[in-house]
């Protein structure tokens, strides 16, 4: 029945797993004992979060002029912040969804994670556009709902389809999120000692999961589906966030290629922000046998495709910036380079062009502190990146007269660092209280037990 | 199965086996279905296609809900879109007050959203979960390492049952007297 190759499945990917009862064994053991560095990172973020609440309430209270944002430069460090974080979600559906549709098997470790990401950095990224409303209690004038000023929103506006993008994002990312996790909480339930507060939450939360015929069945089919909603809607995502700046008139913004180079730098940045997370939680939990070092040189290889895309749009821009012998154009791409920021530009330019490169090197990618040290880089990188295109364009439009420079203000800079911490608590929480390796998933890719050859029952 | 059975009035009877081989597994699911015993569920630890071929799935009607869910979502997007611009027409330079390229955007994640929202709903409904009942067969080792068969039959065939499921050395096997739901 099974085939030589399928008998060997797995063998490729996870060599020293021997069986599924161990896949249980090893997952499950990591909800039991936090630790002492859980409980220090806990703390941190919780002291982030506190930064966050502070800043924010502080400039609720006295008002948006608290943040550095003003005539040109409307958006900065808020906005810049909320593109990489919708950007770093990116590669969890990607790794999700579309890897799956690929039957990209080195997926199955490392996506549950990448989906917890995913989730929590659109989370993160929600914020945002709330605290840069500086007026946050009219939020929900963004939503179309009957008032009685008759007023709708104004569809043809890309900020509203901002709206309608990230909402329907997080919504589905967190379907696809659940689904996933419910047989492996089954898993949880099954393995916790009966009568505890824990067992009778994840007995609630698997729904009475039992692992039927009828309910993989199902549950395959509608994962595929799924995942066939979820991979338009990842391109989608991040091509709308885009249109945000490059259905304006703005110089340096009012470009097509906009769509493509911002999804191939979130992908980017998403990876690298996987690595950066699963680097520390393979090293914590001794994971070594679920993430080898084959997962983190097939993730370095995705950094290193997107990374080669980004740096190409970089040179396009430039490029395209003399060639359409624009005035205003040209003279934001030189501001940008040799101007007031130009120490972002080349931050930029270093950490996302010329780093990379060093991954095409195979020792590179099968080196995990090499790896983590890269993903911190293009993670910062990234950041830079969204901050010069905003900034450096909004400074330095078409009138002389309007330019000015803008600097992010300490209300800025506690709201930016808080909402690391923010991230970060949910994260923790995750690995703590839900299996942070797919259990079921792992399954399939490993060797399926088969009666020994001698006892073959003839019929 | 066995819930029309009992409603006609026949009695059920039940056995569950747990096996630590899949090809166990399928060889006892094959011949139950030879042998006519079709109200059969298996349990295994993650989606495996052999156990599916073996009990005859082919597709899913989960698909209808997702394919249904984003046709709505589509007809919602436009419908919405179109109905709120002309319910207060916002004149820009003389463009027209319908902008349906514009309004792609928005009905492409209604399209999603929709349908996403309609395949969850579509296969917790076919999955039968949230299931809260109590009262059913299960191993907590099914979530772990091991598969499982649980047939029901009248009881006079139960014989022959428990014959196919001991071929195949089942490495635990638990009557079920009242011949319980298949959940």
């Amino acid at each position: 029945m099974a085939t030589a190759t399928e008998q060997e499945r797995g063998a490729a990917t996870h060599p020293d797993i021997r069986s599924y009862g161990e896949v249980n064994e090893d997952v499950l053991l990591m909800l039991n004992r936090p630790g002492k560095w859980w409980w220090v990172l806990l703390g941190m973020s919780i002291a982030g979060i506190g930064l966050l609440a502070f800043s924010w309430g502080n400039q609720i209270i006295n008002g948006i002029g608290l943040s550095g944002l003003n005539t040109p430069v409307g958006w900065g460090a808020y906005i810049t912040t909320f593109v990489f974080w919708v950007g770093i979600a990116h590669s969890g559906t990607l790794i999700s969804a579309i890897l799956f549709l690929f039957r990209a098997r080195w997926r199955q470790s490392i996506y549950r994670a990448a989906e917890a990401m995913t989730v929590f950095a659109v989370m993160t990224a929600g914020l945002y556009p709330l605290i840069h409303l500086g007026r946050v209690w009219h939020a929900y004038w963004l939503f179309p709902y009957p008032n009685q000023r008759l007023l709708w929103p104004n569809f043809s506006s890309p900020l509203v389809w901002d709206v309608f993008a990230v909402t329907t994002y997080f919504t589905v990312s967190s379907l696809f999120f659940v689904m996933g996790l419910i047989p492996d909480i089954a898993a949880a339930r099954d393995q916790a000692p009966k009568g505890t507060l824990r067992q009778k939450l994840y007995k609630l939360t698997s729904f009475g999961w039992r692992g039927t015929d009828r309910q993989w069945h199902h549950f395959g089919k509608a994962y595929l589906y799924l995942a066939a909603l979820a991979t338009p809607l990842v391109l989608s995502v991040h091509s709308v966030v885009s249109w945000d700046f490059a259905m304006s008139i703005v110089p340096g913004w009012h470009a097509t290629i906009f769509a493509p180079y911002f999804v191939a730098g979130a992908i980017f940045s998403g990876v690298a922000m996987v690595i950066t997370i699963l680097v520390p939680i393979r090293k914590v939990f001794g994971l070594e046998k679920y993430l080898t070092t084959k997962h983190f040189d097939a993730m370095a290889k995705l950094c290193l495709v997107t990374g080669i895309i980004v740096f190409y749009a970089y040179l396009t821009e430039f490029f395209m910036a003399w060639y359409s012998g624009e005035d205003p154009e040209r003279r934001v791409f030189w501001n940008r380079a040799f101007g007031h920021y130009w120490w972002a530009t080349w931050i930029m330019l270093t950490c996302n062009g010329i780093l990379p490169i060093l991954l095409w090197f195979k020792r590179v990618r099968y080196s995990i502190p090499a790896l983590f040290v890269i993903s911190l880089f293009i993670n910062i990188g990234m950041w830079f990146e969204r901050f010069v295109i905003i900034v450096t364009s909004l400074s330095h439009e078409f009138i002389p007269f309007a330019w000015n420079v803008y600097r992010p203000s300490l209300t800025e800079m506690g709201i930016v660092i808080g909402t690391f911490g923010w991230f970060f608590f949910w994260m923790l929480l995750f690995i703590r209280l839900l299996p942070p390796v797919a259990i079921a998933e792992i399954k399939e890719v490993l060797p399926p037990p088969m009666r020994p050859k001698k006892k073959e029952v003839a019929q | 199965m066995s819930n029309a059975a009992k409603a006609a009035g026949e009695s059920r009877k039940g056995l569950l086996a747990s096996y630590d081989y899949l090809d166990a597994t399928v060889d006892t699911i094959k011949k139950l279905r030879e042998q006519g015993f079709e109200e059969i569920t298996a349990f295994a630890p993650f989606p495996e296609h052999h156990i599916e071929h073996a009990l005859g799935y082919t597709s899913s009607p989960v698909r209808l809900f997702t394919l249904v869910g984003g046709l709505t979502g589509a007809a919602t997007g436009f419908a919405f879109t179109v109905f709120t611009s002309m319910d207060w027409p916002i004149v820009t330079g003389g463009k027209p007050i319908v902008a349906i390229p514009a309004y792609v955007i928005p009905a492409f994640e209604m399209t999603i959203l929709f349908g996403a929202l309609a395949t969850v709903i579509g296969v917790f409904w076919h999955m039968r979960v949230p299931s809260l009942k109590g009262d059913v067969v299960y191993d907590p080792e099914f979530s772990s390492g091991r598969f499982g068969v649980y047939v029901t039959a009248p009881p006079n065939q139960m014989d022959v049952v428990r014959g196919i499921l001991e071929e195949a050395g089942p490495s635990r096997m638990e009557d079920d007297p009242q011949g319980r739901s298949h959940g």
